[in-house]
C-alpha cells in the first residue's frame, strides 16, 4: 500500500508499526461485527447521498469512503461495558455506530428534523450521548483533545476504571488546541487515546503543506507519550493497535498517541470536486486499498461464507431503508423551540418583541434553488 | 465574627464549596503549591491534596476545555486564570465550546472560569483588563462581577452550583483595600441580581465592580456639595442583567449616568442604555450619559493609567451635569 512518511526512525520502544497480520483476540462473531459496522456506515453514507441529491439533506454530507475500518477498528477497541467514550471527527461517523449511534438519528441530523438528537440545532454527526459513550465534535478542529483530557481526567479522579478515545485529522495536529490538550493529559497522565487519522488531505491541503514532521507519530516522543503508527485501511491492525493503546491507558499508563494511515476518496465534503488530487490517486486506492474490499478477502479466507456476508449486508439494507423512512416521516422543528435550553435557568428565552405571537418567521420554508445546498 | 478582605472571602468560599461537594476541584497555573498569583488558593492544596488542586501546564485552552470534559461528567471544576488578561487564549474554548455545549449537544457544563481582573493597579495593558464585554455578547455564558466582600463570597458559591459556565470576574483592586464581615451561614448571592449600593432620588448610576467605589465616593462628594440625592445600583451580575432592577432606579430618578472601567466603543453600557431605551425611554429627563475608561489599551505609566481610567471627578462632572439638564 502507499503509506507516506516512513522514513523517519523513532525509537523503537515508542514506534512501531502494526501490519495486523497477527491473529487477534477476536472471536468469528465478532469479526463478523466489524463487517458488519463497516458496511453500515459505507451504506448509510450512501444514502445520504442519495437523499442529499435529492436536496433532502440541508446543509453539506461528509463522506469516509475508504476509511471505515480506521473509524471501526478503533472504536471497537473500546470497552462499553465499562463506560468507555469517545469523541469522533467527522469522518468517524462508523466508530459512533460501534458505539451504539442509530442510523435514524444521524438520517434526522442531516436533514434538520425536530426530533433529531439536536432537536434541529446542529448539523451531520455533531451529537453525542453521554450514556451510550460518545460526545458531539464541534467545528473547531482540535477542541475535542482538552475536552477529552477533562473527560479521561474525571476518570481518573474519581478512580473509574475507565478510557476515553479523542480523534483527530492530519490538518487538526496543526492546531493551538491539539497541542495544549494532548500536552495536559500526558502530564496529568490521564486514559486517553489520541488517533491521528492520517489521510493525506485536510480539505485541500495534503500532508506536506500542513507539517514539517516526517510522519505525525513523531509528535508522541515531544510530548513524552506512547506513539504508534497503524495501517488505518486494515481494520484488525486498526483494533489492534487501538486495543493496546486502550489496554495501557486502563492500566494506569497514560496517553498514547496512534497515527492510522488512510486515504480520503472523497472531498472535503460533498460538493468538493477534489481537483487538487493528483490523478489516478483516487482510483488508484479505490482498486488496491478499500478496507471493505481488503476486509471481505480475509474474512472468506478465514473460512467466512459470501452467505453469511451476504447476509449482513441484508440486514444493513433493511435497517437503513427502515430509517430513512422513518427520518422522512419525522416533522421539523417548531421555530419557537430555538428559544429553548440555552441555560439551565433560565430554561426558554422570551421571544423578541416583533416575534410576539408570531410562530414562524417565514411564510413557507423552500430553499431558492439559486442558494445550493453545498454550505459547510 | 471578623472581617475579612474580598480576597480571604473567595478563598472561603472555594473552601467551604470544596468542603460541601467532593465534585469540585480546582484548576490553573500555579494556584497549588504556590497558592496562586495573588494566594487566592493559598492553603487549597494542603486542605484538599493535589488531586482537587491542580497545578497545569501553561495552557488557558486546555484548562477551559479539561475542564468543560469534566463538567459533562459531572464534576465541579473552577478554572483560574492567573490574570483574566489570559482568558483571551482560551477563548475559543468558551465561546464555541462551552457557551453552545448545552444548547447544541444537550451537555451540561457547569464549571467556572475565574480571575484577578482590572486596572487601577499599574499592571499595564496585559494585567489590567476588563474582558466582559468580549463575553456578554456569547449567548450561553454566566457573568459576574462582584464589588463587595460579601458578594465575592456569596456570587462565588452561587456560580459553583450553577449548573451553567460562569465567569467569575473578581476585582484585583479591592482584593485587600475593602473588609466586610461575612454574613452567617451558607452564604449565597443568587446570579442575575444587582443590588442598591445607595438609595437616593435626583440621579441614578448604574455600575458594578469597583468602580461601585468611585461612584459611591461621587455620590457622596455632590450629596454634600450639591444637595443631589444619588442611587447607586451594583449591577453584580452582567449575564444575565436585572432589568427589573434597571427599570425600577430609571423609573425613580429619571436621570441615568453608567459607569465602568472598561473600554467605551461596544461596552456594557452600550447595551444597558439600549436596554432602557427599549423598556423605559419615557421615563428618562435627560440623555443617558457614560463614564468609561477611554478607547485605548491601558497603558503602564501611572499619570496614563489615571488618565485614561474614569475616577471619582470625572462621575461628580457627570452626574452635575445630568442634574442640570
Amino acid at each position: 500500500m502507499a503509506r507516506s512518511g516512513t522514513t523517519a526512525s523513532p525509537p523503537a520502544s515508542l514506534n512501531k508499526i502494526s501490519s495486523g497480520e497477527a491473529q487477534p483476540g477476536l472471536t468469528r462473531e465478532q469479526r463478523l461485527e466489524l463487517y458488519y459496522y463497516m458496511r453500515l456506515t459505507r451504506f448509510l453514507e450512501e444514502r445520504l447521498v442519495n437523499l442529499y441529491r435529492q436536496t433532502k439533506v440541508v446543509g453539506g454530507l461528509f463522506r469516509s469512503l475508504g476509511q471505515e475500518a480506521d473509524a471501526v477498528g478503533s472504536a471497537y477497541a473500546l470497552d462499553r461495558s465499562k463506560g468507555d467514550i469517545l469523541s469522533p471527527l467527522i469522518r468517524n461517523l462508523g466508530s459512533m455506530l460501534v458505539q451504539g449511534a442509530r442510523p435514524v438519528e444521524i438520517i434526522k441530523q442531516y436533514m434538520a428534523k425536530g426530533d433529531s438528537p439536536t432537536r434541529g440545532r446542529e448539523l451531520n454527526i455533531h451529537y453525542g450521548d453521554l450514556v451510550r459513550g460518545f460526545i458531539g465534535q464541534i467545528s473547531h478542529l482540535g477542541d475535542m483533545v482538552p475536552v477529552m483530557a477533562g473527560v479521561t481526567l474525571s476518570f481518573k479522579m474519581r478512580k473509574q476504571d475507565r478510557v476515553g478515545l479523542v480523534y483527530v485529522g492530519d490538518g487538526a495536529t496543526s492546531t493551538g488546541a491539539f497541542h495544549e490538550g494532548i500536552n495536559f493529559a500526558a502530564v496529568q497522565r490521564c486514559p486517553l487515546v489520541v488517533i491521528v487519522e492520517n489521510n493525506g488531505y485536510a480539505y485541500s491541503t495534503p500532508l506536506r503543506k500542513q507539517t514539517a514532521a516526517q510522519q505525525l507519530v513523531d509528535k508522541a516522543i515531544g510530548y513524552g507519550i506512547a506513539g504508534e503508527q497503524a495501517d488505518g485501511n486494515d481494520v484488525i491492525a486498526t483494533y489492534e493497535v487501538t486495543k493496546r493503546a486502550v489496554d495501557r491507558a486502563r492500566a494506569g499508563g497514560g496517553v498514547t498517541l496512534i497515527e492510522l494511515m488512510t486515504y480520503r476518496r472523497k472531498g472535503h465534503a460533498e460538493h468538493d470536486n477534489q481537483s487538487y488530487v493528483p490523478e489516478g490517486e483516487i482510483e488508484r486506492w479505490a482498486s488496491e486499498n478499500d478496507p471493505i474490499d481488503r476486509y471481505v478477502k480475509r474474512l472468506l479466507a478465514e473460512g467466512v461464507s459470501q452467505a453469511q456476508l451476504d447476509a449482513i449486508e441484508t440486514r444493513v439494507k433493511q435497517e437503513i431503508d427502515a430509517a430513512t423512512d422513518e427520518a422522512e416521516a419525522s416533522p421539523m422543528p417548531d421555530p419557537t423551540d430555538s428559544l429553548v435550553g440555552i441555560y439551565a435557568d433560565p430554561p426558554e428565552l422570551s421571544p423578541l418583541w416583533f416575534r410576539q405571537g408570531i410562530k414562524s418567521a417565514v411564510e413557507k420554508h423552500e430553499r431558492p434553488s439559486s442558494w445550493g445546498t453545498h454550505d459547510v | 465574627m471578623s472581617e475579612i478582605t474580598y480576597l480571604e472571602a473567595i478563598r472561603e468560599g472555594l473552601f467551604e464549596e470544596m468542603e460541601r461537594d467532593a465534585n469540585v476541584f480546582c484548576l490553573g497555573e500555579d494556584i497549588g503549591a504556590y497558592g496562586g498569583a495573588f494566594k487566592v488558593t493559598e492553603g487549597l492544596m494542603a486542605k484538599f491534596g493535589e488531586e482537587r488542586v491542580i497545578d497545569t501546564p501553561i495552557s488557558e485552552a486546555a484548562i477551559i476545555g479539561a475542564a468543560a470534559g469534566a463538567a459533562h461528567m459531572g464534576m465541579r471544576p473552577v478554572a483560574e486564570m492567573q490574570f483574566i488578561d489570559f482568558i483571551s487564549t482560551g477563548y475559543d474554548m468558551l465561546t464555541n465550546y462551552v457557551a453552545t455545549a448545552r444548547y447544541r449537544a444537550m451537555l451540561p457544563c457547569p464549571m467556572v472560569v475565574r480571575g484577578p481582573s482590572g486596572g487601577y493597579v499599574r499592571g499595564g495593558p496585559f494585567h489590567s483588563q476588563n474582558p466582559e464585554a468580549a463575553f456578554l455578547h456569547t449567548p450561553g455564558l454566566k457573568i459576574v462581577y462582584p464589588a463587595t466582600a460579601s458578594d465575592a463570597k456569596g456570587l462565588l458559591k452561587s456560580a459553583i452550583r450553577d449548573e451553567d459556565c460562569v465567569l467569575y470576574f473578581e476585582h484585583k483592586y479591592l482584593y485587600r483595600r475593602i473588609k466586610e464581615e461575612m454574613p452567617a451561614g451558607d452564604h449565597l448571592v443568587p446570579i442575575g441580581k444587582a443590588r442598591i449600593a445607595r438609595e437616593g432620588n435626583d440621579v441614578s448610576i448604574i455600575t458594578y465592580a469597583a468602580t461601585v467605589w468611585k461612584a459611591l465616593e461621587a455620590a457622596a462628594q455632590v450629596e454634600k456639595e450639591d444637595g443631589l440625592s444619588v442611587e447607586v445600583l451594583d449591577l453584580r451580575s452582567l449575564l444575565p442583567m436585572d432589568d427589573e432592577a434597571i427599570v425600577a432606579t430609571v423609573k425613580k430618578t429619571n436621570r441615568v449616568l453608567i459607569v465602568h472601567e472598561d473600554t467605551r466603543t461596544g461596552g456594557v453600557a452600550g447595551e444597558i442604555t439600549a436596554r432602557i431605551n427599549e423598556s423605559a425611554f419615557e421615563w428618562l429627563d435627560a440623555p443617558i450619559l457614560r463614564v468609561t475608561a477611554a478607547d485605548v489599551p491601558l497603558p503602564y505609566s501611572p499619570p496614563l493609567e489615571d488618565y485614561v481610567l474614569p475616577q471619582t471627578s470625572d462621575i461628580v462632572l457627570a452626574l452635575r451635569k445630568l442634574a442640570a439638564y
